[in-house]
C-alpha cells in the first residue's frame, strides 16, 4: 500500500514537473525561428552573443514559409529571421509581430556541385544547358519554391536563363535551403542552385565546387529579422546585436551583402 | 551525440509510458474479455495509427490544436495552453500513435490466460481487482513488458508526426530522430552517423528483447 502511494506521488510530481518545465525554461532561453540558409552565420553570431552577454538562444531552422506557418499556428518563437521580406509583411498584417522588422542582410545564390563532378560552372548556366542537351544532366537540387525563398530565387534564375521548362524533369525539391545544399554537396544530386552562405560552410570545404550567381538574376533576398509578440528581453537584445558591427562582420564573411 | 535531444526523447518515451501503461492494461483487458456493441469499431479506431500515414495524423492534430480556431482556440482561452510546437503536444501525439503498440500485445496477453483460471479465482471469492493483481498480471506480464518496450522504441523513432506537430525546437521538441535529420541538413555527417548507429543498436536490442520475452513465455506455458 505504502509503495503504491509512493509511486502515485512520484508520478504526480513527475507530471507536474513535466507541465512546468517548458514554462520555467521559456522564461530563460528564447526560441528563435531562423531560415536555414543563415545557419552557419547565426551559429557564429549567437556564440559571440553568448560570450558577450552570457545569454543562450535556442534556434529552430526550417524554410521561411514553414516557419511562418508555425508562427501563425502559435509556435513559441520570440524572434523570426526570414529569408525574404514578404513572409514578415504577411505576419505583420496578421498582428503576429511587434513591427515590420528590419532587413539585416541580403542573401545570394551559388551554383554548387560535388568536387568529383565534371560539370562546368558558369554565371550564364551554359554548363548546365550543355549537360542537359547532351543528356548528362541527372538531378538538380533547389529548395522548394512553394515555401522557401531560396527556391523562389532559384526558379527565377532558371526562368531568366530559359532553362526552367527543360530542367523541370531533373528538379529535386528540397525542404529548405540547407537540405538543397546537402543534396548537392553529398552528390545525391549532381548540382544545386543553393544559398551562397551555405556553400561557404566550413564543413563543405574541399568537398564542393561553387560559383556565385550574379545578384541581378533574381529579386533581392532580404534577410529580415522581426520580433514576435511574445518577445522577451534576451530576444530583443539579440535583435539589436544582429544589426551591430560584430554581427555584420560575421554575416559579410559568410557571403551576405549588407544593406 | 546530441545528449539534449536524446534526453528529450527518453523523457518523451517515459512520459508516454506513464500514460499508456494503465490505459493499455485496462483497455487491453476489457477488449480481451468483454463483448459489447461497437467493439469492432473501437478496435478499428485503436488500430488505425498502425496503417495511417503519420502525416495524416500530424495534419489532423495541427488542424485540431491550431490556436486560431475551434478546439485549439478553446484550449488557449480556457487553460492558456496549446498542444502543438511544445512538449505536451508531443506527449499527446505520442500517446495516440502508440495506442495500437500498447494495446494489441496486452490484449493478446490477457486473451491467452485460460478462462478456467480466472473462473477458479472468482469462485474462490477473489475480488476482480485482486484477480487482476494476483492472477492476470503475473501471467500477462511478458506481453505487457513487450508492449512497453515497443512503445518506448517507437517513440524514440517516430519522425513525421513529431516534425509536423512539434516543429524542430531544441530542448522542447527536437527529439533524437529529428536531431539526426537536423544534423544531416547541417552537413554534420559525423554526428548523424553516431546518432544513427546508436539508434540502430538500440532498435536491434529492443527487437531481440521482445523475441526473447515471447520465447520465454512460450516455454513457461508449455
Amino acid at each position: 500500500m505504502k509503495l503504491s502511494l509512493l509511486t502515485k506521488q512520484l508520478a504526480r510530481s513527475c507530471f507536474l514537473l513535466m507541465l512546468l518545465s517548458p514554462i520555467l525554461r521559456a522564461a530563460e532561453i528564447p526560441v528563435i525561428a531562423a531560415a536555414s540558409n543563415i545557419k552557419f552565420a547565426l551559429e557564429e553570431i549567437s556564440t559571440a552573443f553568448h560570450q558577450e552577454t552570457g545569454k543562450t538562444l535556442h534556434i529552430s531552422y526550417s524554410s521561411s514559409g514553414n516557419l511562418t506557418r508555425q508562427i501563425q499556428q502559435g509556435g513559441p518563437f520570440e524572434l523570426f529571421l526570414s529569408a525574404n521580406a514578404q513572409y514578415v509583411v504577411q505576419l505583420y498584417q496578421q498582428h503576429k509581430t511587434l513591427d515590420r522588422g528590419q532587413v539585416f542582410a541580403l542573401g545570394r545564390l551559388a551554383l554548387l556541385t560535388h568536387i568529383g563532378s565534371g560539370l562546368i560552372l558558369d554565371e550564364q548556366l551554359n554548363g548546365l544547358k550543355q549537360a542537359q542537351q547532351s543528356g548528362q544532366l541527372q538531378r538538380i537540387a533547389i529548395a522548394n519554391p512553394e515555401h522557401a525563398p531560396f527556391g523562389i530565387a532559384a526558379r527565377e534564375i532558371l526562368q531568366k536563363q530559359q532553362l526552367w521548362d527543360t530542367i523541370l524533369p531533373h528538379l529535386i525539391l528540397a525542404e529548405n535551403a540547407a537540405q538543397a545544399t546537402q543534396f548537392a554537396s553529398s552528390g545525391a544530386a549532381q548540382v544545386g542552385l543553393v544559398s551562397y552562405s551555405l556553400a561557404l560552410a566550413p564543413t563543405l570545404k574541399n568537398r564542393v565546387r561553387y560559383l556565385l550567381i550574379p545578384g541581378a538574376l533574381h529579386q533581392p533576398l532580404q534577410q529580415t529579422a522581426v520580433l514576435l509578440n511574445n518577445a522577451g528581453d534576451t530576444a530583443k537584445l539579440f535583435f539589436h546585436y544582429l544589426l551591430q558591427e560584430k554581427a555584420r562582420g560575421i554575416l559579410s564573411r559568410h557571403g551576405y551583402t549588407l544593406p | 551525440m546530441d545528449w539534449q535531444a536524446l534526453a528529450l526523447s527518453v523523457k518523451l518515451s517515459f512520459v508516454t509510458l506513464l500514460f499508456l501503461l494503465p490505459t493499455g492494461i485496462l483497455l487491453g483487458r476489457w477488449l480481451a474479455y468483454r463483448q459489447f456493441w461497437g467493439k469492432s469499431l473501437l478496435q478499428t479506431l485503436l488500430a488505425l495509427p498502425l496503417v495511417l500515414p503519420p502525416t495524416v495524423l500530424g495534419y489532423y492534430l495541427l488542424v485540431a490544436f491550431s490556436p486560431n480556431q475551434g478546439l485549439g482556440l478553446w484550449l488557449v482561452n480556457t487553460f492558456g495552453a496549446t498542444l502543438i510546437f511544445n512538449f505536451q503536444g508531443l506527449v499527446f501525439a505520442s500517446i495516440i500513435f502508440n495506442l495500437p503498440f500498447a494495446i494489441h500485445p496486452m490484449q493478446r496477453a490477457f486473451a491467452a490466460i485460460p478462462r478456467e483460471i480466472r473462473e477458479a479465482a472468482a469462485c474462490c471469492g477473489m475480488r476482480p481487482s485482486l484477480v487482476l493483481w494476483k492472477i492476470e498480471l503475473p501471467l500477462a506480464w511478458p506481453g505487457i513488458i513487450s508492449a512497453m518496450v515497443m512503445c518506448f522504441a517507437h517513440t524514440l523513432g517516430e519522425f513525421g508526426i513529431v516534425l509536423m506537430v512539434g516543429g524542430n525546437i531544441p530542448a522542447e521538441t527536437q527529439t533524437i530522430a529529428i536531431a539526426i535529420y537536423d544534423r544531416v541538413q547541417s552537413f554534420d555527417d559525423h554526428a548523424a552517423a553516431i546518432m544513427s548507429f546508436s539508434l540502430l543498436l538500440f532498435s536491434m536490442l529492443t527487437i531481440s528483447f521482445t523475441y526473447w520475452l515471447s520465447a520465454r513465455s512460450e516455454r513457461t506455458h508449455d
